[in-house]
């Protein structure tokens, strides 16, 4: 790797999470970095990242660059706690919103509830209309919407959507109300349903663009704070904000295309994974954050992360922007375990959450959890936790258990804990080769990439499971989101539905499309001052077979492809995904996708740990009883930041360190490599 | 390998995830997209011994939950009485015969047994929805057949696959007879694959567990799915419960069908007796048992979701054969409307005997109809042959805790519906709106969902129109004091301003059209829960606001004062409930 040149720049990381805010910043004249942990502050998520930059004791004003992640957008989503929002949309077509796609929340139980996200006094009809050939059926009636904006302005909407049907097609009638809202609405929030997502799926486009209508005054609001607390302290230079496609891009852009700041939180950390695999030279992993009530996975394959435009972030709520493609596992540390009425042990889907959290952290929970049963075998201790109060909680903990598992499993309490972590990880396991699968990729050709503070305690057993060779335990782990908002790119991404059989189509068009996406990327980035070493565009095509729905994104190796060639292409990719070759059956086009990527300067990950000082007669000697495959071991323990590159350590081991605990398991091998990172061999 | 409680668990997962591999290479990989799309497929692993149900996808269509079980059991039995030959490593039977356990003709069932050491462990089984399996009617959904014959092709389970290789000749038979015949080989290794898939996972599973042990488990988890459904049975006070309810009628004679249920619950177990319903019909509403066992078993389980999909929580559901009804079809009677029309109504009548013994659980009758519209025609824009297909959800219904979604998918199905502009991109129509279905939702404490409501044009010269829908007679049934949902309403709009109402309401076939013609359908709402007058006046202003029904409505439906202003006057409210109680 390069050596950084300009050791004098002093950038910052800081990622805001459910719990804790991180800073990682690296230090003026020095190899070294300061890591600082602070306790996220919910209503105003600003005070907590100024929190950070006190305690990291730097002067805001030696800072060149601030890369923020914030998860103040998927907050308001998920809690619905959004900006007052009216909608202008096609007569006739104004409960699309809310009727959905036909669906229920689970394929049993007819029980369940929906909240469209515009509630339908404030979702107005006007007249107009646009076939889907693109051909205007009837020209849009402008009276029609100043009459609208009037009634929206009276019952206080501070947002506005424009959301007409088949404007992917042809966006004359929306962007003539665009027009005229822009003349009369007091401010910018102004969202056109094409604009954001030019593909067909109405129901999809407009919830794309109601939720960046209803979170957009609620980020802008809260980047202006935030930026207002830096400027106050010193900082003259820019802050950039991740977005959930695992880019970044400038605070004085980011609140027009709200909506892509949703699910950034996730994104960054397989942004951090992707890059630290890139340097290791391990181009395929599956990545694993195993929070308190939910466990994400992610893949990168050729060290990029999978990225999807096809994303439902709960029930019914689709947001189609493009985002890194991070799944959700309903199966954390405080998902509770229990018996079923047919006499099997269970764990999930309820969670003790965060309060009152598992029993272990002695806030009053009752119900037995992951994290209790890793507690109960040795695995982790709670530092927060004085020894009296730590006795007293494994007799709490070993009560709860015997009563409400081992009595109806006919099992000793360790038996009952060590069970649960077994069908936990079975569970976990079995989601990810689900995730794998679904992406058609087979699990066991991929490294397993951990961190979080609880994903390093179970990867290697989950490896077993999935028949994964390796595992990847980054220097950080528990610092990995705000390592990815350091090493993220400038990333801008572009795409068009245009739905042409391969027969029919104009090559022209494709290139046209490819260089005109391509250019706006390339402005868009040079429009950020920040500085840049390199931009790379990445071109790709959506196709299926005509009659299919599903599609496959085939990439395209420059932007002016033959027809032949992208022929070829998909069929080549086609064969490699589903096995089957196809040949009499012309292919389709459906999106058209440019990815613009401008890639800042790079970091150097030997900063994350001090390898050079570390000597292995410096090691402390520690060990600890932990529970295994029904018996006790006398387990070593090891402080992370003292183990020098290339030890070995022979499983049973746990490694501790301050932000995770990593078990290693009996029969593994584990050593650390030029980076920091620990790998273990699963044995 | 010991085989404790906790092994026995992780053996569960895995013979679960084993089927949800199979269902999401069967869906990722398919041209159909009512297969792609609209999952209209199962997979499933089933015993060597009587083709028990071992475990099955998730995420499979509901209405397969029983019908594989049966359709793989005969193909033992077949094979056992030597009017069907065994078969050998490699070998897939395909068969769509609906008297064999199946559903309607479209959907048609791969077979393939698992050899281990030369043994058969178990079968393996999937069905996949066929967009066409020939007959009078493109698509299949037939509203006037009166004989199978003209429903389609009616496959007996043969070897469609010999020693891992497609039997040609048979392929070509099948080809000869169905249309858009040329798209269907995507679709026939799409199912082949979901079988090859699973094959391969479940030789893992074996491997890993060891044969003996994993048999072990299978048996165990047999007796722990049953104990599972007995426990969830015991919380039903012992009696006997009764409801009715009503098909429309069989397209062809314009008379309702009743479904009569005599449920009978005693200690862990339910006997549910449909035997008083009536007689087989001429139109093509009759349900093969097949149909009606996997009926009872989906509404069940969408009762007591926690119990796994296994052969054992069927155990303690016995049906009794309803001899000389139209639920227990025979050859030749017609049967297309059984899977996505009737099969809904069993488990309606399932609700409804239960819902007032279990209001915990059980909701007010959801819409229950899955809304078959076909259109066929020549698209000018292309000069093509094309058929259309709308499926419509309806509302579901009010329960304990909310009021019901509006247009769910059907009961029986998990399907989503296409948008409207993928619709209008593929088919010459123009939709006029797509909106609720007004006042359709049956008031109650908590209300039902709406239904759908949506009129297109026909922009092709001619078309052909057809429908199978239901509950046009009567809308879904409200419970404990909730009134009934919005029926379903079909009006066709000639150009010269006639409307034309179906005679059967919510069943016709072939209607004949222009272009400029327009189709009106209002599909039904859920039924209500609990008494409209007990419904919290702040959901009632909150709907009022959302112009789901007017002031007058509020107070008449509702019994909730709200002045101009729309502010709730809590004293007069109070009053009118009073006088209502007195």
């Amino acid at each position: 790797m390069k050596k950084n040149k300009d050791i004098n720049s002093q950038i910052a990381g800081v990622d805001v999470g459910g719990t804790f805010t991180d800073l990682i910043i690296t230090k003026p004249k020095s190899d070294e970095l300061g890591f600082i942990k602070v306790p996220t502050t919910t209503e105003n998520q600003a005070l907590g990242v100024m929190d950070s930059f006190n305690k990291s004791r730097i002067n805001l004003k030696e800072i060149d660059l601030i890369i923020h992640g914030t998860t103040t957008t998927t907050n308001a989503l998920l809690e619905r706690k959004l900006s007052k929002t009216g909608l202008i949309t096609t007569r006739g077509f104004r409960d699309i919103l809310e009727l959905g796609r036909r669906t229920r929340p689970q394929p049993y139980g007819m029980k369940g509830n929906f909240e469209p996200i515009i509630p339908r006094n404030l979702r107005f009809e006007v007249s107009e209309r646009t076939d889907a050939q693109g051909k205007i059926l009837k020209p849009l009636v402008e009276e029609e919407v100043l009459s609208v904006i009037k009634k929206m302005l009276k019952v206080q909407c501070e947002a506005i959507i424009i959301h007409f049907l088949h404007s992917y097609s042809n966006p004359k009638n929306e962007l003539k109300a665009k027009k005229i809202v822009l003349k009369h609405w007091p401010n910018h929030y102004v969202t056109s349903g094409h604009e954001l997502l030019s593909e067909n799926r109405e129901y999809e486009r407009g919830v794309t663009a109601s939720i960046n209508a209803s979170v957009q005054p609620i980020l802008e609001n809260y980047i202006k704070k935030l930026e207002t607390e830096l400027k106050m302290n010193g900082y003259k230079r820019d802050l950039l904000v991740m977005n959930g496609n695992g880019g970044t891009v400038s605070s004085k852009l980011v609140s027009k295309e709200a909506a892509k700041t949703v699910m950034s939180g996730p994104a960054s950390g397989v942004i951090a994974a992707a890059y630290t695999g890139k340097f290791a030279k391990i181009k395929n992993m599956i990545t694993y954050d195993m929070g308190g009530t939910s466990t994400d996975v992610a893949m990168i394959r050729n060290n990029q992360p999978a990225v999807s435009n096809e994303i439902d972030i709960e029930y019914g709520m689709p947001v189609h922007v493009p985002m890194v493609d991070v799944r959700t596992i309903g199966a954390g540390g405080g998902s509770i375990a229990s018996v079923n009425q047919g006499g099997l042990l269970e764990v999930g889907p309820s969670s003790a959450g965060a309060n009152p959290g598992p029993i272990c952290y002695g806030k009053g929970g009752e119900y037995p959890t992951i994290s209790d049963a890793n507690f109960l075998l040795g695995r982790f201790i709670n530092k927060t936790i004085n020894v009296i109060d730590d006795k007293k909680i494994k007799k709490k903990i070993n009560k709860i258990f015997e009563t409400k598992l081992s009595k109806q499993l006919n099992e000793t309490v360790l038996n009952s804990a060590e069970a649960i972590i077994k069908i936990a990880n079975n569970k976990m396991a079995n989601a990810i080769r689900m995730v794998s699968i679904s992406l058609g990729e087979d699990p066991r050709q991929f490294s397993l990439f951990a961190f979080g503070g609880a994903g390093p305690m179970h990867a290697s057993a989950l490896a077993k499971e999935l028949d994964i060779p390796k595992v990847f335990i980054p220097a950080r782990p528990g610092l990995t989101n705000a390592l990815g908002c350091l090493v993220a790119d400038l990333r801008q991404d572009f795409s068009k539905t245009i739905n042409i059989s391969m027969e029919n189509l104009k090559i022209k068009d494709v290139h046209n499309l490819f260089e005109y996406f391509n250019k706006s990327g390339l402005n868009l980035i040079k429009k950020q001052k920040v500085k840049t070493i390199k931009i790379d565009s990445f071109f790709s095509l959506d196709m299926q077979f005509v009659g299919q729905t599903h599609i496959l994104r085939i990439p395209i190796s420059n932007k002016k492809p033959s027809k032949k060639y992208i022929q070829k292409k998909f069929e080549e990719y086609y064969f490699k995904r589903f096995k089957v070759k196809l040949d009499r059956i012309s292919a389709n086009i459906v999106n058209i996708n440019v990815s613009v990527v401008g890639k800042r300067e790079a970091f150097d990950l030997k900063k994350l740990i001090n390898l050079k000082s570390l000597k292995t007669n410096n090691l402390t000697k520690n060990t600890r009883k932990v529970f295994f495959n029904g018996k006790w071991y006398n387990t070593k323990i090891y402080w992370r930041d003292e183990i020098p590159r290339n030890f070995k350590i022979l499983g049973p081991a746990i490694v501790e360190q301050m932000d995770s605990t990593i078990v290693i398991n009996p029969n593994d091998r584990a050593n650390i490599d030029n980076f920091g990172n620990l790998i273990i061999d699963v044995g | 390998m010991k085989l404790d409680n906790i092994t026995l668990s992780v053996i569960q997962a895995g013979l679960q995830q084993v089927c949800d591999e199979m269902d999401l290479s069967f869906s990722r990989s398919a041209f159909s997209p009512v297969i792609s799309e609209a999952n209209d497929r199962s997979n499933g692993i089933y015993s060597a011994y009587d083709g028990t149900l071992i475990s099955q996808g998730l995420n499979g269509l509901p209405v397969f939950v029983g019908t594989m079980q049966y359709s793989t059991s005969e193909i033992i039995k077949l094979i056992k009485n030597n009017l069907l030959e065994a078969p050998e490593d490699g070998d897939i039977y395909i068969v769509n015969d609906p008297y064999l356990g199946g559903t309607h003709l479209m959907d048609v069932r791969f077979a393939k047994p698992v050899f281990i050491k030369g043994k058969i462990h178990s079968w393996l089984s999937n069905t996949g929805h066929w967009p066409d399996i020939g007959g009078s009617v493109p698509g299949g959904f037939s509203a006037s057949a009166n004989s199978v014959e003209q429903e389609g092709l009616r496959l007996p389970p043969v070897k469609l696959f010999k020693k891992g290789k497609l039997d040609k000749e048979i392929y070509s038979i099948i080809c000869s007879n169905i249309r858009v015949a040329e798209q269907r080989i995507g679709d026939v290794k799409a199912q082949e694959a979901a079988l090859l898939v699973g094959e391969d996972r479940l030789c893992v599973l074996i491997k890993k567990f060891g044969y003996n042990t994993l048999n072990e488990a299978i048996k165990k988890l047999y007796k722990s799915a049953s104990k599972q459904m007995k426990s969830y049975i015991k919380t039903i006070p012992d009696g006997i419960y009764k409801s009715k309810t009503i098909v429309d009628s069989d397209g062809v004679v314009n008379e309702p069908l009743e479904i009569v249920l005599k449920l009978n619950k005693k200690n862990d177990q339910i006997v549910f007796d449909f035997s008083s319903s009536s007689k087989p019909c001429i139109g093509p509403m009759n349900s093969v048992f097949a149909t009606t066992l996997s009926s009872v078993y989906l509404a069940i389980r969408h009762i007591f979701p926690e119990v796994p999909i296994s052969g054992g929580a069927f155990v303690p559901l016995k049906v009794e054969r309803p001899l000389n009804t139209f639920l227990d079809a025979r050859y030749p009677r017609p049967v297309s409307g059984c899977a996505a029309e009737v099969s809904q109504r069993i488990a309606e009548a399932v609700f409804m005997a239960l819902v007032d013994v279990l209001p915990e659980r059980v909701t007010a009758a959801p819409a229950g109809t899955s809304g078959n519209f076909a259109l066929g025609g020549n698209d000018l824009r292309t000069g093509k042959d094309f058929v259309m297909y709308q499926l419509s959800g309806g509302g579901y219904g009010g329960n304990v805790n909310n009021d019901g979604i509006s247009n769910g998918c059907s009961t029986i199905g998990i399907s989503k519906a296409p948008p409207v502009e993928i619709m209008e991109q593929k088919f010459p129509v123009l939709y006029h709106h797509y909106s609720l279905h007004k006042n359709s939702a049956g008031p109650g404490k908590y209300r039902g969902g709406y239904g759908l409501d949506y009129e297109i044009e026909i922009l092709s010269k001619e078309a052909t129109a057809s429908f199978v829908m239901d509950h046009g007679l009567t809308g879904p049934p409200g419970a404990k004091g909730g009134l009934d949902g919005g029926k379903n309403k079909v009006r066709v709009k000639k150009q010269n301003s006639k409307i034309h109402i179906p005679e059967h309401l919510s069943k016709e076939q072939d209607i004949h059209l222009k272009k400029g013609d327009k189709i009106h359908v209002s599909t039904p709402g859920g039924g209500g829960f609990g008494k409209a007058c007990e419904r919290d006046p702040e959901l009632v202003l909150k709907d009022v606001l959302q112009e789901k029904y007017n002031i007058q409505q509020a107070r008449d439906i509702y019994l909730v004062i709200i002045d101009k202003k729309m502010n709730i006057d809590w004293k007069k409210t109070f009053e009118v409930r009073k006088n209502k109680k007195n």
